[in-house]
């Protein structure tokens, strides 16, 4: 790998009771790549992101972003130092409108606080008018500016994964952790996604890991892929020789996975 | 203190603890099966004795057929509470169901006050019950024997219900997993009113039992052994059967144990069980036998 | 919009003072008593929305709150003479004896005090589910309560304080309500109010925004404590008596049942049941009294208010859980154009 790695994982591993999850994951993802994690159902990849973002605490071995070990970080504190995630069950704020929901991600780059806020201070004020404006530009990105004033929970099912994505770059993050962005998307919303994706990379600086079930998006946009089964790394490197490794072919053997690709 | 002292302080502590035992089996059950903490159950436990006095004095019914009789209908009122204020908010937030039942618990409350009046009553208790029977040197009140061995016969009784018959079976398959059970056939509307059931008896029981040891009824009496009883089954480990008999019993026996060693500390009685309760759900809030409940991210 | 709003605003306030020096001087003390006891009401209700409605806490410990705040307000404005009578228990320690504050020092002292014992409660309860959250913090309340009782020195225990002086007239009462409704307003109309009720909707997810979730939690917490104290402490000098006895779970209820009502996550619901709910409960008083129709005398029924409203409470949880206002606010355009829609009509 040619570029300096932005987030690197040092024998990540978790257990849950007896149970090990994830084993040893070592991965080092170059600055400004679009990566893969891939894997059958259960396999442990939602685990690994889980780790990487604070919401897991490691059993063992070590998460690095940026040079600076965070293994252990709170969540909020890997989202501040510009790590973004999005979740495979969308999770959005489904009571605010689609605009909140972007201003509620802008928060954490936010220097005025409540207090400034309620005494109406021209500094707060004029944050709080900046925020709004660069809300309304994340949503143009993903092409939800007419709907600002909707209910997030009321949107079509495309639209709230979109806003999800549009939410995680608010927090201004220069690593991206998609969880299965393409779920649930007919084949033409998945070709302007892997559109989108390269978009938003180019557009706001970003590094992109991805999980995804399906193989088309993967094999298309990942330039380097980690494949999970039962937890263990059974191989890595390029798409084309993903493909063709055996050991991957077995893993999917019998899922549908394998015809896409 | 004497031995023969100690001895006398325990089954009193037996008594309040079985006491509570009874109540906390309630609400450990119902939580067990619909995550609710069912705070009209203190009142469920203020009504089972109010019946009795009704039975008593407005259908001149013998004491121990007005028990028995009070004991079903009071099993009715908690089966009806479920059917009318918690049943339609089954798919509802987790807090709606509570809002209703702390509605409940006034409503109830509030009733009784305005069929009964708020005034005190005294209720009528079999005689045999309250002379001291003196063994060796012990002094102790046949009641203090009474109310342990029949909640003992009680909790053996349900622990029968619960794992050897089938809707016992389907209880413990309805707290693991409500949906599959529906899935699986498990009739859970019955099997809930059954809970709802066994669990108001018990409570009715124990609100009797209660009403001979300190014969004085008040439309409010339910509510601090209720929160008790609840703090016994947070303490025991919630959903647990086991744990809310030992947490009552644990509870009862400390409570009066405390004040007989710290006579000082007796106005302090009440906030013991609330500081316990805050220090359980922070240091171990699956209690002593509870199972862990997680939250998926 | 903007300056048209805060026009219409300072006007809104305008009409409010006229009608409160209006009903100052026309209404009887019974009538005034209710208007003060709405201010109040709102107060409470505001303070439990910002907690429960708007950060999704639920929290059942406001009578502790309230409390605090009704306590310490009290021992500031009660004079030393007045306090030396009444500790007949034991003798209140030389501090309290001595404490002294002109009012409005009193009333913010007493929301301080309560802000300061939500942090305390909050730091180490707020990491609990929402039903355990409600019954640890009704502990507390209870906890409060039984302090008050056991600690006669300051509280002068059961018996509490009587003749504490009447400063929460109308004015002082509907300034605090106004500063609340204002500040609360302000709050939830900000980014943070956006934070709270983002960790209301899904808390995960707004750890993964990089919201420091406890952090958020703590300051709606205290400061939903803050304006309970304030609450507590008009309402003892507006009713001259506290003692323990009256800081019981009722209390609580109360504020519930309006918020719940208005609707959670409502400010303007608050408000409108706020209104709505203290007439009730004071005109429902009736049916308790022994009514009197000519020489004929309808015996009061004891308990029956409680019973309307805890009934009404169930019913709403039941058939309108979304309370009467759902997740709505009031607001000028809103009016302005329905106002402008009927004045349309009417021309043509």
């Amino acid at each position: 790998m040619e570029a300096e790695a932005i987030l690197t994982t040092r024998n990540l591993t978790m257990r849950f009771g007896g149970l090990t999850a994830v084993s040893a994951f070592n991965a080092a993802i170059p600055r400004g790549s679009i990566v893969g994690l891939i894997g059958p159902n259960g396999a442990g990849k939602t685990t690994c992101f889980n780790m990487i973002t604070g919401f897991y605490q490691p059993s063992e071995g070590q998460v690095h972003f940026k040079g600076r070990d965070i293994t252990g970080t709170p969540p909020h504190k890997v989202c501040h130092s510009g790590i973004a995630r999005t979740f495979q069950n969308i999770r959005l704020f489904g009571n605010g409108t689609v605009l909140e929901n972007v201003m509620v991600g802008c928060h954490v780059r936010q220097a005025t606080g409540w207090w400034q806020a309620v005494l109406g201070l021209p500094s707060s004020r004029k944050e709080a008018r900046a925020l709004m404006e660069k809300s309304r530009e994340l949503l143009a990105v993903v092409d939800l500016g007419d709907l600002a004033d909707e209910k997030a929970g009321a949107l079509p099912y495309g639209a709230q994964r979109r806003l999800e994505i549009a939410r995680a770059l608010a927090t201004e993050p220069a690593f991206l952790l998609l969880d299965e962005p393409a779920a649930g998307m007919n084949p033409n919303e998945t070709q302007e996604l892997m559109g989108f994706v390269r978009d938003i990379r180019r557009r706001f600086d970003l590094t992109i890991l991805l999980i995804e079930h399906d193989m088309k998006v993967v094999m298309g946009i990942c330039e380097h892929i980690w494949v999970l089964d039962y937890g263990v790394t059974i191989a890595e490197g390029c798409p084309e020789a993903i493909r063709a490794n055996p050991k991957v072919i077995e893993a999917y053997l019998g899922e549908e996975a394998v015809g896409h690709a | 203190m004497s031995l023969a002292m100690f001895l006398q302080h325990g089954l009193n502590g037996l008594t309040l603890g079985s006491l509570y035992a009874l109540i906390a089996i309630g609400y450990t059950m119902v939580y067990g099966i619909l995550r609710l903490i069912n705070f009209a159950h203190s009142e469920i436990f203020m009504l089972g004795a109010y019946f009795v006095l009704w039975g008593t004095t407005l259908f001149f019914l013998p004491w121990y057929v007005a028990m028995v009789v009070a004991v079903v209908v009071t099993a009715g009122v908690g089966i009806l509470v479920d059917r009318v204020a918690y049943r339609p908010l089954r798919d509802a937030p987790r807090i709606s169901a509570l809002i209703s039942a702390i509605g409940v618990s006034f409503f109830l409350q509030n009733l009784t006050i305005v069929a009964f009046g708020a005034i005190p009553r005294e209720v009528y208790r079999p005689l045999w019950l309250e002379t001291p029977m003196l063994m060796g040197e012990v002094r102790v009140l046949p009641l203090t024997i009474f109310v342990p061995t029949l909640s003992f016969l009680l909790m053996l009784g349900l622990v029968w219900v619960v794992y050897r018959t089938k809707a016992g079976l389907g209880m413990r398959a309805i707290s693991k997993d409500i949906e599959t059970s529906y899935i699986m056939g498990v009739s859970v509307n019955r099997i809930i009113s059954l809970t709802f059931g066994i669990g108001s008896a018990l409570a009715a029981a124990s609100g009797i039992m209660w009403a001979l040891r300190y014969p004085q009824l008040q439309p409010v009496m339910g509510s601090i052994p209720g929160f008790k009883a609840f703090i016994a089954a947070v303490f025991g480990g919630i959903g647990s059967i086991p744990g809310a008999v030992v947490g009552g019993v644990i509870l009862g026996f400390t409570e009066i144990m405390a004040v007989a060693f710290f006579p000082d500390l007796a106005g302090y009685r009440d906030a013991f069980a609330f500081v316990l309760l805050i220090a359980i759900l922070l240091i171990k809030p699956t209690g002593l036998m509870g199972a862990k409940l997680e939250d998926k991210v | 919009m903007q300056a048209q709003r805060t026009i219409l605003n300072l006007l809104a306030a305008a009409v409010l003072g006229l009608f409160l020096w209006w009903a100052e001087g026309h209404l009887d003390g019974y009538k005034i008593q209710i208007l003060n006891l709405i201010a109040v009401n709102i107060i409470l209700a505001l303070s439990l929305n910002l907690i429960y409605g708007f950060t999704g806490m639920f929290s059942l410990g406001h009578a502790g709150f309230m409390a605090i705040g009704a306590y310490v307000c009290s021992v500031l404005i009660l004079d030393p003479a007045q306090k030396e009578m009444l500790f007949i228990l034991e003798p209140a320690y030389t501090w309290v004896q001595q404490a002294q504050a002109p009012f409005f020092v009193a009333v913010m002292a007493g929301g301080l005090a309560a802000a300061f014992f939500g942090v305390l409660v909050g730091a180490p309860l707020l990491r609990l589910g929402d039903d355990y959250l409600g019954m640890a913090t009704l502990g507390f309340a209870e906890i409060v309560r039984v302090l008050a009782i056991n600690l006669p020195r300051v509280t002068n225990g059961a018996l509490g304080f009587k003749g504490i002086p009447g400063h929460a007239n109308l004015w002082w009462n509907y300034a605090w309500c106004v500063f609340t409704l204002f500040f609360v307003v302000r709050l939830v109309a900000s980014n943070s109010g956006n934070v709270f009720k983002a960790i209301r909707d899904d808390e995960s997810a707004a750890k993964a925004m990089g919201i420091d979730v406890f952090r958020h939690k703590l300051l709606s917490f205290s400061l939903g404590a803050f304006f309970a104290g304030v609450g507590g402490a008009l309402l003892g000098s507006l009713v001259a008596t506290i003692d323990p006895k009256m800081f019981n779970f009722v209390l609580t209820f109360n504020v519930l049942m309006i918020v719940v009502t208005g609707g959670l996550g409502s400010i303007t619901g608050s408000v409108v049941a706020g209104v709505v709910i203290t007439i009730l409960l004071e005109w429902l008083r009736v049916v308790e009294n022994p009514l009197f129709i000519g020489d004929w005398e309808l015996p009061g029924i004891p308990g029956m208010r409680m019973v309307v409203f805890s009934l009404a409470l169930i019913c709403i949880i039941l058939f309108r859980r979304e309370g009467f206002m759902g997740k709505r606010e009031f607001n000028w355009g809103w009016l302005l154009r329905s106002l402008g829609n009927k004045a349309g009509r009417h021309g043509s």
